[in-house]
């Protein structure tokens, strides 16, 4: 059932290509309008890598979130899964991995491209990917919880992107530092150490909260 | 134990009616706290040694600043009751304290700013405190933005109620990393945390103050939550009654 569903998901992102696409070009675009405001001066650039690339990974995230569960809330699908035997915040994690795979990680393998076009020294870029890696499976799982919560809300971006920002803080502080660090030739464990245990802790309460999210919005009203 | 005494303060009826008097014993309370502790504060403590006058703001920002992060902690601990009981006054709670919570924030923000420039020469530095304060008045607007936005009174209720709690459980966390993040980045130049070695002639106006903006924002909640409640309720028989006792109606 659950590989079914994880089937499912990414049939119905291959169907809708461009909606899939989308968080990762504006990715790309993001990072890329940093070099032409700051000045391409490697010594400029170089310190705020990781920063950058940092926040248009949030952001990117967060313009993928509204997606996750609308489609299928709309058209009834939602509330089967809540009706299957399966528990619902298996199905919830289920999605929220899928929705990882399809926007998370390709910012992960596309982030050392990124680096090396913001100068960024060398020695960052493993700890950098490997931030990423811990770090983007976060923001999805706390997105989730706000996608759950907005769902009825029309315009629900706006929304769920002030809801969830603030929440994003512990992750972005300790993914930027870490290539920040590493750059210093410090080897950057703690911050790697501290996302893990966050995505722990996210990975076990947050599709719980998610899925309670989503129940308010289908029993409601 | 007997919870009765409980359970009766979920009726709006209940609630609306022991209010009654309950507002104005809040409000004289507040009054005269506030009043003595701003007149006591700026007029009859003692000077700062090193910072003169300008200390006189702690009166404000300090209360203000306990006060919002027990709004916060209210809010959730109210959501989760409206949660487990089903109890739509929690909510209400909810609903009426998140404004009043991000203006004390929003408070605290202020005179902290105003109270940096003759200290610390800037209006704001990238403090622990200061940062983890401004995240918490951005956690604020966004549950305010939620509630206002879902046009379901019941869902909107509930979604902001988990939100409360998933902001509850996160504060912590933010709180830690942003204290980490400072420390990383530079050292603390300015000690916002160590214990006030006050003389108590210069705290105790500090506690008759905290102790009224209490009493104010229990005020406040009470007045708005009867105003939400006769507004809910505005079908019941009972209202009709108050509303032409009034001459309202």
């Amino acid at each position: 059932m659950i590989a079914r569903v994880f089937r499912y998901e990414f049939l119905q992102a291959y169907r809708r290509r461009s909606e899939l696409v989308t968080p990762v070009v504006f990715f790309v675009m993001v990072c890329s309008m940093f070099p032409l405001a700051l000045g391409s001066v490697r010594e400029v650039l170089a310190p705020l890598a990781s920063g950058i690339i940092w926040v248009a990974a949030l952001l990117a995230t967060l313009l993928s979130l509204d997606q996750m569960f609308r489609q299928d809330f709309d058209d009834g699908i939602l509330e089967q899964m809540e009706l299957s035997e399966v528990p619902f915040y298996q199905m919830v994690s289920i999605k929220i991995l899928a929705h990882w795979c399809l926007t998370g990680l390709p910012l992960v393998i596309l982030s050392p491209l990124l680096a090396m076009m913001l100068f960024m020294p060398s020695e960052s870029y493993l700890s950098l990917t490997l931030g990423l890696f811990l770090g983007t499976p976060i923001l999805s799982l706390i997105g989730a919880i706000g996608a759950a919560l907005t769902l009825k809300i029309r315009r629900g971006n706006v929304v769920l992107s002030l809801l969830i920002m603030p929440l994003y803080v512990p992750v972005l502080i300790f993914g930027a530092t870490a290539p920040a660090m590493a750059a210093q030739g410090i080897v950057p464990t703690a911050q790697l150490l501290w996302l893990g245990a966050m995505l722990a802790m996210a990975a076990t309460l947050a599709p719980l909260a998610a899925a309670f999210g989503l129940r308010i919005n289908i029993y409601g009203s | 134990m007997n919870w009765v005494w409980f359970h009766k303060w979920a009726s709006p009826k209940w609630f609306f009616q022991k209010t009654q008097r309950l507002q104005i014993w809040l409000a004289a309370l507040a009054l005269i706290l506030l009043v003595t502790g701003t007149v006591w504060g700026l007029a009859f403590a003692p000077e700062d040694f090193k910072q003169g006058n300008s200390f006189r703001i702690f009166y404000i920002h300090v209360p203000s600043a306990i006060l919002a992060q027990s709004i916060f902690m209210a809010m959730a601990i109210a959501g989760s009751v409206g949660l487990i009981w089903r109890i739509k006054l929690a909510h209400v709670f909810v609903e009426v304290a998140a404004p009043i919570g991000a203006s004390i924030t929003l408070l605290a923000l202020v005179t902290g700013a105003i109270w940096g420039k003759p200290t610390w020469g800037t209006w704001w530095v990238w403090d622990a405190r200061l940062t983890s304060t401004l995240i918490q008045f951005f956690i604020y607007l966004g549950i305010i933005s939620l509630y206002q936005s879902i046009e379901n009174r019941d869902t909107a209720a509930k979604a902001t109620a988990v939100a409360c709690l998933v902001g509850v459980v996160n504060l912590p966390i933010i709180k830690f990393s942003v204290n980490w993040w400072n420390t990383l980045h530079q050292p603390a130049t300015f000690k916002l945390t160590e214990a006030p070695s006050m003389s108590a002639e210069m705290y105790i106006p500090g506690l008759v103050m905290l102790v009224g903006f209490y009493m104010f924002f229990a005020l406040l909640v009470v007045v708005r939550m009867r105003t939400e409640i006769l507004q809910r309720e505005k079908g019941a028989f009972w209202v009709r009654e108050y509303l032409e006792q009034k001459n309202v109606l």
